[in-house]
């Protein structure tokens, strides 16, 4: 029989929720005998090659391109496990929410101490993508099925929610292994 | 990969390409194994010539102006959730800087030895993650190899007992953060003017048990970006490689130090452009570019000019600008990896792997030496006196130099917020190298999956970790899409509509 596959993606997140993971450390070992990694900035699948029993997003919406991601996953897997605080609400990026976005570019790109930009230009090239007029956390996107909170969540969080979840568990988190930080 | 002709646009941001260039455009993206979101655009004209090839980082924060306001304190915590995988990095800086707001930058022996424990212990994780996860695929399978097999799982399903090296060092780096920082990411140890806690003999003989097996398994990881770099040096030596300014903190005897130092620029022939420059005066030292196709900065050096004055952060740049290691093994190693240069700096991109590793024995050997320390023990961790209204913080992070400066008001507030992260620096090199590479690989050929991955090899060289230098925040013509959960659009918003 196929292994399940599971997919991840970092979306406005720091990757410390991808780094957690992989501080299951030897774990790994036995992880990838359990499942297959399909689509994620660990390997070098671009895009989805089959559809995912699981797929993890680290980070909140804050650009067009994070909305088409996250869509793509909801469309290949069956469940969608949001991971860390930017997941669940946002998280540091969304710091930016409550401010106008024009004061914020002048900051990064006119104003700031060290800027040399003599014709006081914005990065505005069609390569990059749309910024949103906020950050919004996965859930307001999608639909997401289980939340882990933790920033990032701790790497047994993640192992004991993986577990259960591929062997079609009830997700039973005992208190320790539940952090808000 | 996404291949699209310009020449039926599906929407307005590709019209708006097609109408500037009649030519062909590649992207690649996401490129992965790289920590970060960035894609790479190729412009190609009909005979399949390059004419332009160009790293996008895509990605924008805005945390210069949603700091402000914060009180100063929790920068420390706080800037670190800019990059989970250094995030021991901005939690120095930061707290560095905090340090002068405080008048407590002369820290307590203990504090200033748990802090260097800590960050010699990212080190060692940060070059290990980065070695075994995301670059020992490109070095053991090929830049060409097949993708399903050319990652950290295929090397483990092949090389098994190299993939356990890898995990365990990795985890032993962590476990020293979390003994000297509280958690594996995002800790709290750094405190203004010093740390919060000690390190008990309890944690230390834990650490003190398995420290020599890390030094041999360092060891052997250099031997292996060493050989493969001696090996493959005729392929190599050109490989996304050019001539370039280099950038460090040095020691004031000029031996190399990840914690704490003065700056020292060198040119590509090795002569001095600056050396132990007090970092507090860095405004008079650099500046950073704007151009509009990417959210990073260009950094350069005033005094030459945004032309000549770019220059590469890092492994490689660390080993070009000091004058020695201040640890035997890797000292020794440091000195057979110069020879490259012959006499001078190294400019060969692919080095920067090798480099590394001498910075992976090199942190493995201060750990020990830390760990030997009595003082890791002292009592005496925070010390404070005249409190200032700015501060500025320096460390060479994993990936090289990274500024933090920010100034505040009566109340602790934040009122300004400077940051100039480490792969900001490597931001032109990156981008002649996939130029260079384009154009040596790509040019005029049918265009495969495995020659695009030439150019992540390119970029992964660098260990660029873009979380980190895409706090900054860029001009879009900003846009609000909300959709259903069967991603039917609902309603759409532009700004200025
Ligand atoms: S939740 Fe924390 S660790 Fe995870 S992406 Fe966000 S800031 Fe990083």
């Amino acid at each position: 029989m196929d292994k399940p596959k599971v997919a991840t993606a970092s979306l406005a997140g720091c990757f410390g929720c991808h780094m957690s993971l992989l501080d299951i450390d030897d774990r790994i070992l036995k992880l990838i005998q359990l499942v297959d990694f399909d689509k994620s900035p660990v390997d070098d699948i671009k895009k989805f090659t089959d559809r995912c029993a699981v797929g993890l997003i680290e980070g909140g919406c804050a650009n067009e391109e994070n909305v088409k991601v996250l869509q793509d996953f909801r469309r290949h897997c069956d469940l969608l496990i949001a991971i860390g605080e930017c997941a669940i609400m946002g998280g540091l990026p969304a710091m930016r929410n409550g401010i106008p976005v024009q004061e914020c570019l002048a900051e990064a790109y006119q104003k700031g101490p060290t800027v040399h930009n003599p014709s006081q230009q914005i990065p505005n090239d069609p390569e990059l993508p749309l910024i949103l007029d906020r950050v919004y956390p996965a859930h307001e996107v999608v639909k997401i099925d289980y939340q882990l909170p933790g920033c990032p969540p701790p790497a047994d969080t993640l192992w004991e929610a993986l577990v259960a979840l591929l062997n079609g568990k009830p997700l039973h988190l005992p208190y320790e292994l539940i952090k808000y930080d | 990969m996404i291949e699209r002709t310009l020449g039926i646009p599906s929407d307005e941001k590709e019209t708006k390409v097609a109408s500037q260039n009649p030519l062909k455009r590649i992207a690649l993206e996401p490129v992965t194994r790289i920590e970060g979101h960035a894609k790479v655009t190729l412009l190609v004209d009909d005979e399949g010539h390059v004419r332009q090839a160009r790293m996008h980082v895509v990605e924008f924060r805005g945390f210069e102006r949603f700091v402000q306001g914060r009180p100063y304190w929790e920068m420390p915590v706080l800037v670190q959730r800019l990059c989970g995988i250094c995030p021991v990095s901005h939690h120095l800086a930061a707290a560095k800087a905090v340090d002068r707001i405080v008048g407590g930058e002369n820290l307590s022996s203990t504090a200033e030895k748990m802090r260097r424990l800590m960050h010699y212990g990212q080190t060692f994780q940060s070059h290990a993650l980065h070695f075994f996860h995301l670059v020992s695929p490109d070095l053991l399978f090929g830049f060409d190899a097949d993708p399903a097999i050319r990652n950290v799982i295929g090397v483990a399903k092949k090389y098994p007992d190299l993939a356990v090296q890898g995990v365990m060092m990795r985890k032993y780096g962590q476990e020293i953060i979390k003994a000297t920082a509280g958690k594996k990411i995002h800790g709290t140890g750094a405190i203004p003017g010093g740390i919060n806690k000690n390190l008990s003999i309890e944690e230390r003989d834990v650490f003190l048990r398995d420290i020599d097996q890390m030094l041999d398994w360092a060891q052997s990881a250099l031997k292996i970006a060493k050989d493969y770099t001696t090996e493959h040096l005729k392929q190599l030596a050109s490989f996304g490689s050019f001539p370039s300014n280099h950038l460090s903190l040095v020691r004031k005897d000029g031996a190399l130090d990840l914690y704490h130092g003065n700056l020292c620029a060198v040119d590509a022939e090795g002569n001095k452009i600056f050396d132990q420059v007090d970092y507090s005066s860095y405004l008079d030292y650099f500046a950073e570019e704007v151009r509009p196709w990417s959210y990073m900065k260009f950094p350069f050096i005033k005094s030459l000019g945004p032309e000549k004055g770019w220059y590469r952060v890092g492994p490689l740049a660390r080993l070009n600008t000091c004058k020695f290691i201040d640890t035997p093994i890797a000292e020794k190693e440091r000195k057979e990896f110069m020879k490259l240069g012959k006499g001078k700096p190294v400019n060969v991109t692919m080095a920067y792997h090798w480099a590394r590793m001498v910075e992976l024995v090199h942190a493995a050997e201060k750990i020990k030496e830390l760990l030997h320390d009595p003082d890791l023990q002292g009592e005496n961790l925070v010390v404070k006196g005249k409190r200032r209204s700015e501060g500025i913080g320096l460390v060479e992070a994993p990936r090289g130099t990274l500024f933090h400066h920010y100034r505040v008001n009566d109340d602790d507030q934040v009122v300004m917020a400077n940051l100039i992260v480490s792969t900001t620096h490597n931001n032109e090199p990156m981008n002649r190298a996939v130029q260079k590479v384009a154009e040596e690989y790509l040019d005029g050929k049918e265009i495969t999956e495995g020659l695009l991955n030439h150019l992540e090899v390119a970029i992964r060289a660098y260990d660029p970790c873009l979380s980190c230098a895409t706090h900054a925040l860029g001009q879009m013509p900003l846009l609000v899409e909300l959709y259903d959960l069967e991603g039917n659009l609902l309603d759409r918003k532009a700004r200025g509509e």
